[in-house]
């Protein structure tokens, strides 16, 4: 019901609404965070991390079960509101102007979030009605997205009867549909079968090339974050331990070196272990539908 | 790629934020109904109870005639209440689907949409509103069996239904405050169990508020399935009235409605945190 952020001035309300000009914030960043943090009760989830996105680039953020990750995209996403410190994405702070991000953001949660009681168009008719898209435009862009996605000849069928890898690509097709400027997925591959999971890296990175999306994905995979990703920041007890493209960061440790070599180098961890019950059982949780 | 067509697209929406609001809401609404209408098992089931409370419950009581009902028999006083009951007794457990679809991350996706979070909310009163309708079609069947005089006029019937649909909106509603409060499957059952009963018991469902002491009358005056049940018995009912007049029930209910939402819109966004 409350909408517009009436404290502060309207960006999106003036008549000569210029783009670029409400951008000039971020610089020339998509993401750009600054000392963010999130406190649970006296827990540090988070813990201000500073981190920069280039635009049309896909960002990992690397770590184990329990290391922030997904308490940092739900900022991003405007689900949370940061405890301290500030984060601009697509060109707005978070904080105070979430509705504006929320236009400019698509999301894919950890969990398999289509409706499994719907088909598949009727989860994309949804997304079109809620992003306001006008009528004539929604039927073609939904077309688009499941063709992007190899999802036309299923459209029509229950969400319910679909694979993991099957599901994950609607959501992606559903988190495309208003042509986002930065896209954020949770573990995007969790649980899904090798030949499901190349198609859904084969499908990001399609995504990068054709729109110029920015993606940023959480992972605990050191083989997804080497592979799909153009840059990683490797994330422990919900600290940034390290930033850089998976080759500089392998060739900072010692010639040779893994991502895994990485991760305990930077973090003084190694990523199996991190996590406590509840992260690891939510994890297989997920897991488990998808499988 | 994002820019100027985004940006233009969802401007008229801006510039008509009721009309916004009430596109979002019906596109939650008939997202719920055609999941309904696909799996319509919990209608039926839901059904029983009410054909039990009238056939047992209303014929046994109907001779013991020591239940002031004014003009008309026992059985035809507690049918309406019958009818809120099961509106109530559905809707109230509205917040286990919605703690459901958090768990699937479903409303993760809607609270990250630019949606209003309030026409999210109503979206779902209104679809539990249609909901309410089913519940009417039961009752009168069964008021038609068991031989119960019903009105047919048309202001009558839609009455009917606006007032089933609007005490459905208040009472689901009420359950997504709960589940956004306790936020687990388990805690909200217990709850849940906990609530209905009194609101059932402390209303004029199935005897009238003077036969109680005061202080449960004053819990009643408070509970809004008593301004339901007193316009269904009004509308309802050959030569039923309302006690409290149309005017208080829905004037109490709308009210009710409305504090409700403003909370629920409040509160939705804490589910995913
Ligand atoms: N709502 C919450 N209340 C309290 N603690 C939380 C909440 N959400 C997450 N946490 C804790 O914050 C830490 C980081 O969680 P999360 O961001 O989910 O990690 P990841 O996604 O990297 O596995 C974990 O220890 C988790 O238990
Ligand atoms: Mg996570």
């Amino acid at each position: 019901m409350k909408e517009q952020p009436t404290a502060y001035p309207s960006p999106g309300k003036s008549m000569d609404f210029d783009d670029t000009e409400n951008r000039v914030m971020s610089g020339s960043w998509a993401i750009e965070t600054n000392g963010l943090t999130m406190r649970f009760g006296d827990f540090t989830a988070v813990d201000a991390i500073n981190l920069k996105v280039s635009h049309g680039k896909i960002f990992g953020l690397l770590g184990p079960n329990g290391a922030g990750k997904t308490t940092t995209i739900k900022m991003f996403t405007t689900l949370l509101k940061p405890t301290a410190g500030a984060a601009i994405v697509a060109g707005f702070d978070v904080g105070s102007f979430p509705a504006e991000v929320r236009k400019r953001i698509g999301y894919v949660p950890q969990m398999l979030s289509a409706d499994g009681a719907l088909t598949a168009y009727e989860n994309l008719m949804l997304s079109a009605k809620l992003y306001g898209m006008k009528r004539p435009d929604r039927k073609g862009r939904i077309a688009d997205a499941l063709n992007f996605m190899g999802l036309n000849n299923s459209s029509h069928k229950l969400v319910k009867t679909y694979s993991g890898g099957m599901i994950r690509r609607l959501e992606l097709a559903q988190a495309m549909l208003h042509r986002p400027g930065v896209l954020f997925l949770d573990e995007p591959t969790i649980g899904l079968d090798p030949v499901a999971r190349r198609i859904v890296w084969e499908r990001l990175i399609a995504l990068k090339e054709k729109y110029g999306i920015t993606i940023l994905i959480t992972t605990h995979d050191m083989e997804e974050a080497d592979q799909l990703c153009d840059e990683i920041a490797i994330m422990h007890h919900g600290k940034i331990a390290a930033t850089g493209s998976p080759a500089s960061l392998k060739a900072s440790v010692e010639p040779g070196a893994n991502l895994h070599d990485v991760f305990v180098y930077y973090s003084g961890g190694s990523i199996e272990e991190g996590g406590n019950y509840r992260d690891v059982r939510k994890t297989r949780r997920t897991a488990n539908r998808l499988g | 790629m994002s820019g100027k067509q985004e940006e233009l697209q969802t401007a008229w929406a801006d510039s008509f934020p009721l009309l916004g609001f009430l596109k979002e809401s019906l596109a939650i609404a008939e997202v719920e109904l055609k999941k309904l209408i696909r799996d319509p098992t919990e209608l039926f089931t839901r059904a029983v109870q009410p054909v039990l409370w009238i056939v047992i419950f209303g014929q046994v009581f109907s001779r013991v005639r020591g239940i002031p009902t004014g003009t008309i028999g026992y059985l035809a006083f507690m049918t309406p209440g019958i009818l809120a009951q099961s509106v109530l007794f559905s809707a109230i457990f509205y917040g286990i689907a919605v703690i459901w679809e958090r768990d699937l991350g479903i409303i993760h996706k809607l609270l990250v949409s630019p949606a209003r979070r309030g026409s999210l909310v109503f979206g779902k009163a209104i679809s539990s509103g249609f909901r309410g309708f089913v519940q009417v079609v039961v009752i009168y069947f069964l008021a038609i069996a068991m031989g119960i005089g019903l009105r047919w006029q048309p202001y009558a019937i839609l009455g009917v239904l606006f007032s089933v649909a609007l005490g459905s909106a208040i009472f689901s509603t009420f359950s997504l405050i709960v589940a956004c409060i306790v936020k687990t499957r388990e805690r909200f059952m217990g709850i849940g169990q906990l609530l209905t009963m009194p609101l059932f018991f402390a209303s004029n469902a199935i005897y009238p508020l003077t036969l109680m002491p005061v202080w449960l009358r004053w819990f009643a005056r408070l509970n809004p399935l008593t301004y339901l049940v007193d316009s269904l018995r009004g509308l309802m009912i050959t030569g039923g009235h309302s006690v409290h007049g149309f005017g208080v029930d829905f004037g109490v209910m709308l009210f009710v409605f409305i504090i409700f939402l403003l909370i629920a819109d409040r509160l939705y966004p804490t589910l995913v945190q």
